[in-house]
C-alpha cells in the first residue's frame, strides 16, 4: 500500500488555486495549434472542457455514442446548480458552500477541490447566462434561485425542471461554435473501447464507429475522459439507458486508479418499479420535498386493506398514518439529505409496509399544502367562507404552478391523478460519487490522461449535494482543466503528430478486435440484458441501500459467477461490421460485470458507514451511520492487477484542516 | 395484451427497407412503448434473429433520441410526449401498431428505425450560438436585468429537444420549427441579440443546403412537437430573415 499524492498546492486554502495557477506552465498560442486532445464525453464535462479547449487554440477531437453531443445524459438533470453568488444576501459564501459541500459528502473528499470548486463555481453562473442559458428570472429581471435539501441558503440557479438541459445546450452551442470553426472534430456514434499509453504516457484511443463498425486509431497529447457515472451496474437506475462505464474502465485497466467504487447515491423519490419489464426508473425531483409529506400506514392492516384495493390511501385517517421522516427526525423531517431519507425508506417497507403491490412504495402526500396554499390564496385573493372543496382547488393550483411538469410525468408513467391521490415513491439509483481517482490537477494517475464530471472521484466524497454535480462537470471544464492540461503539454510542444501505426496503437486495435469477435462467435443461449439483470438484483440486494459482510462476500462470489457464465453463454446477433446495438450493450455489460466485483470488495472493505455507504455492523444505537474516521478517513484507490479480486489498495490520507471532523446529526 | 407489429426494417442506408410483421404477447398495459419493442427484442434475440434497432436512452422525454413514427404520427397517439414517454393502455388489445423510421431526405435511414439526423448539427455549427468565449472573465450574472417575460419566452423556446419530430410530421420536410426555436431564444435575450440577424441567415442557409423543404404554414409541426414549440418562432424567425435579407441588399 503506497500513499497517494494528490498534488495539493500549498497554502491557506483560499489562495491555493489562484497561487497554482500562477505557478504552472502554460502553451503559448501558437504552440497549441501543433497540439492535440481528444475528449471523451459531451456531457456537462466534456462539452464544457472540449469547447474550451478548442477556444484557447487546441485541435479537439471529441466523442460521444449517442448521435448528437447535445444528448449526453446531463440533458435530463432537472432541479438545479448551485453556485455562491449570495444573490439573496442570505450569508452564503465560498466558505459556506466549501463547508456544506464538504459536510454533506460525510466528511471522505478532498478540500483543497471541493474549496476550488466553490471558488469558481459564481464564475460558471457569469458564463452561461452570457451564452444565452434561459435562467428563472424574477419580475425584476434577476436571476431566481431556490433551495435544495441538506443546505440552509438559497443558492440554487433554475430553468424550471430543464436545469440539465438548457446548460448542456448552453455548453453544446460553445462546441458548435467551435465545430463549425473546424477547432473540434465531433465523432457522433463512437464509443472509446481502450486507451493507448506510448511510453507511459496516454497518447490516443481504440474507439469503434457505431454505425459502420469500423474499429479505428486516434491519436492525441492528451486524453480526457469525461464519460459520467457507472449507475447502471445496478441495471434498473435513473441514468439514461446508454450511460456506462466502459471508457472509465478501460483507463483503469490501463492504469488509472479507481477510487470509492463502493460510494453510490440511492436518489429517495423515485417512481417505484411497476413490474419484469422496467427498464429504467426515473426520478420525481428531489424540490418535491419541499412541500410533500412522507408516510405509510401504522397498521399492518391498513396496509393489507391498501394493496388489495379495499382502502384508499385518501381514506386512512390521520392518527393512523406513521409520517416516519418526521418521527424520526424533527428538526429536518421531510428535508433530511438524501441518503437518511433512503434508508427510511427501506427501514419501513423491509418492514412489511410498503404501500404497493411489490411492497416497494411510501406515500409523498401534497393534501396539506393544497390546504396551506389553497388558504393563502383565499385569503390573498379576498374569498370570504371558501369550502373545504374550494380551498383545495386553489392550493392545487399553486401546486401546480410549481411542479406541473413533474405531477404530469409522474401520471403518464403511473397513470394514478398525483392531484387526487398521493404519489408513490421508491428509492432508486442516482449517482456515483467514486470514479476514476485523479489528483489536484484532474489528472489520472496515467500521465496525460484527465478524468472530469462525474466519471471521476474528485469532490462530493461519500454523499453528493443535489444540485452539485451539474456544478461540478461544468467547473472541471470551463475553469479547471484548461489551465491545468496546460501545465502537462507545455513538455509536448516539440512533439510533433504522434503517429497511430505505432505497435502500441496496433495492439491496442487488436486486442479490441478479438474482443468484440469473441463476444459475436460466442453463439450462447442468452441475451445481454439477462446477465445485466442478473448483476443488477445481486447489486441491489447485497451491495444496496445496506450492506454487510456476509451479504457483501457473497456478492463478489455471485458476481464473478455471472462474469464467467456471461463470457460462455452470451449471444450477440448480427455481426461486427454494422450498427449492432446488442454488440454496444455486450461490451458494456462485460466492464460492468468486472466494476461491480470491485465495487463489493470496496465495500467490504470500508467497514464503516459513511453517506451513501451504510455498513449494517458500524450504525448507532438509534440506527444511523456511524463513521471511523480514526480507520478511514481516507481515499480508497485501486490499482487494476489483470483480475478485479487482485486490486491492489492504495490510500490517499484525507486530511481536515479547515473543517471540524464532526458526526452528521439530522435530529 | 396481444399485438401485431408492422415494423420497418432496413439493413442499412442503401439497403431497401419493407414492413415486416411480428407479434408479441403478454405486453403489460404499464410498459412503455420501448419497453413493449425491448420484449420483442429479446424474444427475436432468443430466437436467434436480429432485433430491431431503434434510438432511445433517457426514456424520460428530454435527451431527443427517440424518434419513431407510430400508425401514422411523430411520436404516436399521444400528445406533448416523446415516444420514450408512450404508455401501451393507449392501445388496445389485438391492436395492429405500424412502425416506421422519421421519413425525410435530410434523415437517411441509418438502420431499421434509425436515422441519421446530423444536420441539424450543422445547422447548429452555422450559427447557433452566441461568440463569446468560456473565458470565466464575463460580466456578471446579475449586470443586465433581462423582463421576466422575455426570458420565459426565451426559456420556451429553448426547451426544444432536437428530436426532429417537425420535420417527419411536414410534408415538405421543413425543420423551420427546429431552427426557428434556437433563433427565437438567443434573440429574446440581449446576450444573443447582437448576431441574431446574422445567426438567422446562416440557420436558415444551411437548412436549405442540407436538403430541408420550406416551411408553408400547415401547422402540422407544431402538433406534433412534444415540448409545445409554437408556430410564433417561425413567425420571429421570419421576421429576423427578412429584415437581415433586406439589409443586406
Ligand atoms: C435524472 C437525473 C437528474 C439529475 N438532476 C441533477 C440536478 O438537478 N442537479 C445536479 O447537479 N445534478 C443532477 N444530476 C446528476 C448530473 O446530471 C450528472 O452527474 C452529470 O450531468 C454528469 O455529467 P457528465 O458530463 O460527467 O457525464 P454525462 O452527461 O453522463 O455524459 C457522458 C458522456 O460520455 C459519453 N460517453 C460515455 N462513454 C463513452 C464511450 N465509451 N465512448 C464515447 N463516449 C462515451 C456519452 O456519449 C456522453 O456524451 C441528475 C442526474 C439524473 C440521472
Ligand atoms: S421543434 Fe419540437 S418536434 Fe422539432 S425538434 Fe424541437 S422538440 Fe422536436
Ligand atoms: S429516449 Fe430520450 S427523449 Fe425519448
Amino acid at each position: 500500500m503506497t500513499n497517494l499524492d494528490a498534488k495539493i498546492p500549498e497554502g491557506p486554502i483560499a489562495e491555493k488555486w489562484t497561487n497554482h495557477k500562477n505557478k504552472i506552465n502554460v502553451v503559448n498560442p501558437a504552440n497549441k495549434r501543433a497540439i492535440d486532445v481528444i475528449v471523451v464525453g459531451t456531457g456537462l464535462a466534456g462539452g464544457s472542457a472540449a469547447a474550451s479547449l478548442a477556444e484557447l487554440g487546441y485541435n479537439v477531437k471529441a466523442f460521444c455514442f449517442q448521435d448528437s453531443p447535445r444528448r449526453a445524459h446531463s440533458i435530463a438533470a432537472q432541479g438545479g446548480i448551485n453556485a455562491a453568488k449570495n444573490y439573496q444576501n442570505d450569508g452564503d459564501s465560498t466558505y459556506r458552500l466549501f463547508y456544506d459541500t464538504v459536510k454533506g459528502g460525510d466528511y471522505r473528499s478532498r478540500e483543497a477541490n471541493v474549496y476550488r470548486l466553490a471558488e469558481v463555481s459564481a464564475n460558471i453562473i457569469d458564463q452561461c447566462v452570457a451564452q444565452g442559458v434561459p435562467f428563472a428570472r424574477d419580475y425584476g429581471g434577476l436571476l431566481d434561485n431556490r433551495s435544495f435539501g441538506g443546505v440552509l441558503v438559497s443558492r440554487t440557479f433554475y430553468a424550471k425542471g430543464q436545469t440539465g438541459q438548457q446548460l448542456l445546450l448552453g455548453a453544446y452551442s460553445a462546441m458548435s461554435r467551435q465545430i463549425g470553426k473546424g477547432k473540434i472534430k465531433m465523432y457522433n456514434r463512437h464509443e472509446m473501447l481502450d486507451l493507448v499509453k506510448i511510453d507511459g504516457k496516454a497518447r490516443g484511443i481504440i474507439a469503434r464507429d457505431l454505425v459502420t463498425g469500423q474499429i479505428e486509431r486516434h491519436s492525441a497529447h492528451a486524453v480526457v475522459i469525461c464519460s459520467g457515472g457507472y449507475g447502471n451496474v445496478f441495471f434498473l437506475s435513473t441514468n439514461a439507458m446508454g450511460s456506462n462505464a466502459t471508457a472509465a474502465w478501460k483507463i483503469h485497466k490501463k492504469g488509472a486508479f479507481f477510487a470509492n467504487p463502493c460510494y453510490t447515491q440511492i436518489h429517495p423519490t423515485c417512481i417505484p418499479r411497476s413490474g419484469e419489464h422496467q427498464s429504467k426508473l426515473t426520478l420525481m425531483s428531489e424540490s418535491l420535498r419541499n412541500d410533500g409529506r412522507i408516510w405509510v400506514p401504522k397498521h399492518l392492516k391498513d396496509v393489507e386493506a391498501i394493496r388489495s384495493g379495499k382502502m384508499k390511501p385518501t381514506q386512512l385517517k390521520e392518527e393512523d398514518r406513521d409520517y416516519y421522516l418526521e418521527r424520526r427526525y424533527p428538526a429536518f423531517g421531510n428535508l433530511v439529505p438524501r441518503d437518511v431519507a433512503s434508508r427510511a425508506a427501506k427501514e419501513r417497507c423491509d418492514a412489511g409496509f410498503g404501500v404497493n403491490a411489490t411492497g416497494e412504495a411510501v406515500y409523498l402526500d401534497f393534501s396539506a399544502a393544497f390546504m396551506r396554499y389553497g388558504k393563502e390564496k383565499a385569503n390573498v385573493e379576498g374569498i370570504e367562507n371558501a369550502s373545504e372543496a374550494e380551498i383545495r382547488k386553489l392550493g392545487q393550483g399553486v401546486i401546480e404552478a410549481k411542479y406541473g411538469n413533474l405531477f404530469q410525468m409522474y401520471e403518464k408513467i403511473v397513470d394514478q391523478n398525483p392531484y387526487e391521490t398521493p404519489m408513490m415513491i421508491y428509492p432508486a439509483v442516482h449517482y456515483t460519487m467514486g470514479g476514476v481517482w485523479v489528483d489536484y490537477n484532474l489528472m489520472t494517475t496515467v500521465p496525460g490522461c484527465y478524468c472530469l464530471g462525474e466519471a471521476n472521484f474528485s469532490d462530493h466524497g461519500a454523499n453528493r449535494l443535489g444540485a452539485s454535480a451539474l456544478m461540478q462537470g461544468l467547473a472541471d471544464g470551463y475553469f479547471v482543466l484548461p489551465y491545468t492540461i496546460g501545465d502537462y503539454l507545455a513538455n509536448d510542444i516539440r512533439t510533433g503528430p504522434i503517429s497511430i501505426d505505432s505497435p502500441e496503437f496496433l495492439e491496442a486495435e487488436k486486442e479490441v478486435k478479438d474482443r468484440l469477435s469473441k463476444l459475436i462467435n460466442n453463439k450462447g443461449v442468452h441475451s445481454v440484458d439477462y446477465f445485466h439483470k442478473k448483476l443488477g438484483k445481486v447489486m441491489w440486494d447485497k451491495v444496496g441501500m445496506a450492506r454487510n459482510e456476509k451479504g457483501l462476500k457473497e456478492a463478489i462470489t455471485e458476481i464473478r459467477e455471472i462474469r464467467e457464465q456471461f463470457w460462455k453463454e452470451v449471444r450477440v446477433p448480427g455481426s461486427l461490421n454494422e450498427f449492432n446495438q446488442e454488440l454496444e450493450k455486450a461490451e458494456r455489460v462485460g466492464d460492468f460485470l468486472e466494476l461491480g466485483e470491485l465495487f463489493a470488495m470496496d465495500a467490504l472493505q470500508r467497514t464503516e458507514s459513511c453517506g451513501g455507504h451504510f455498513r449494517e455492523e458500524s450504525m448507532t444505537e438509534e440506527g444511523e451511520a456511524l463513521r471511523d474516521d480514526k480507520n478511514f478517513a481516507f481515499v480508497a484507490a485501486w490499482e487494476y492487477k489483470g483480475d478485479p479480486k487482485d486490486a491492489v489498495l492504495h490510500k490517499e490520507a484525507l486530511e481536515f484542516k479547515d473543517i471540524e471532523l464532526k458526526q452528521r446529526s439530522y435530529k | 395484451m396481444d399485438l401485431i407489429l408492422k415494423i420497418w426494417r432496413q439493413k442499412n442506408k442503401e439497403a431497401k427497407g419493407e414492413l415486416k410483421t411480428y407479434e408479441v404477447k403478454g405486453v403489460s398495459p404499464d410498459s412503455s412503448f420501448l419497453e413493449m419493442l425491448d420484449v420483442l427484442n429479446d424474444d427475436l434475440v432468443n430466437k436467434g434473429d436480429e432485433p430491431v434497432a431503434f434510438d432511445h436512452d433517457c426514456r424520460e422525454g428530454i435527451c431527443g433520441m427517440c424518434s419513431l413514427y407510430i400508425n401514422g404520427e411523430a411520436h404516436g397517439p399521444d400528445r406533448a410526449i416523446t415516444t420514450c414517454q408512450l404508455h401501451m393502455r393507449k392501445f388496445k388489445d389485438g391492436d395492429t401498431i405500424y412502425i416506421e423510421p422519421w421519413r425525410a431526405a435530410a434523415f437517411p435511414v441509418v438502420k431499421d428505425l434509425v436515422v441519421d439526423r446530423s444536420a441539424f448539427d450543422r445547422i447548429m455549427a452555422a450559427g447557433g450560438f452566441v461568440s463569446v468565449n468560456t473565458s470565466g472573465n464575463t460580466q456578471d450574472a446579475n449586470a443586465l436585468p433581462i423582463p421576466k417575460d422575455d426570458a420565459d419566452k426565451a426559456f420556451d423556446a429553448a426547451t426544444c429537444i432536437g428530436c426532429g419530430a417537425c420535420v417527419a410530421s411536414c410534408k415538405n420536410a421543413s425543420a423551420m420549427l427546429f431552427v426557428s426555436a434556437k433563433v427565437s431564444q438567443l434573440a429574446l435575450l440581449p446576450q444573443g441579440r447582437v448576431e441574431a440577424e446574422r445567426r438567422a441567415i446562416h440557420m436558415v442557409e444551411q437548412m436549405d443546403h442540407e436538403g430541408f423543404g420550406n416551411c408553408t404554414n400547415t401547422g402540422a409541426c407544431e402538433v406534433e412537437c412534444p415540448k409545445g414549440i409554437s408556430l410564433e418562432n417561425i413567425a420571429r424567425l421570419n421576421r429576423e430573415y427578412l429584415s437581415a435579407a433586406i439589409k443586406a441588399e
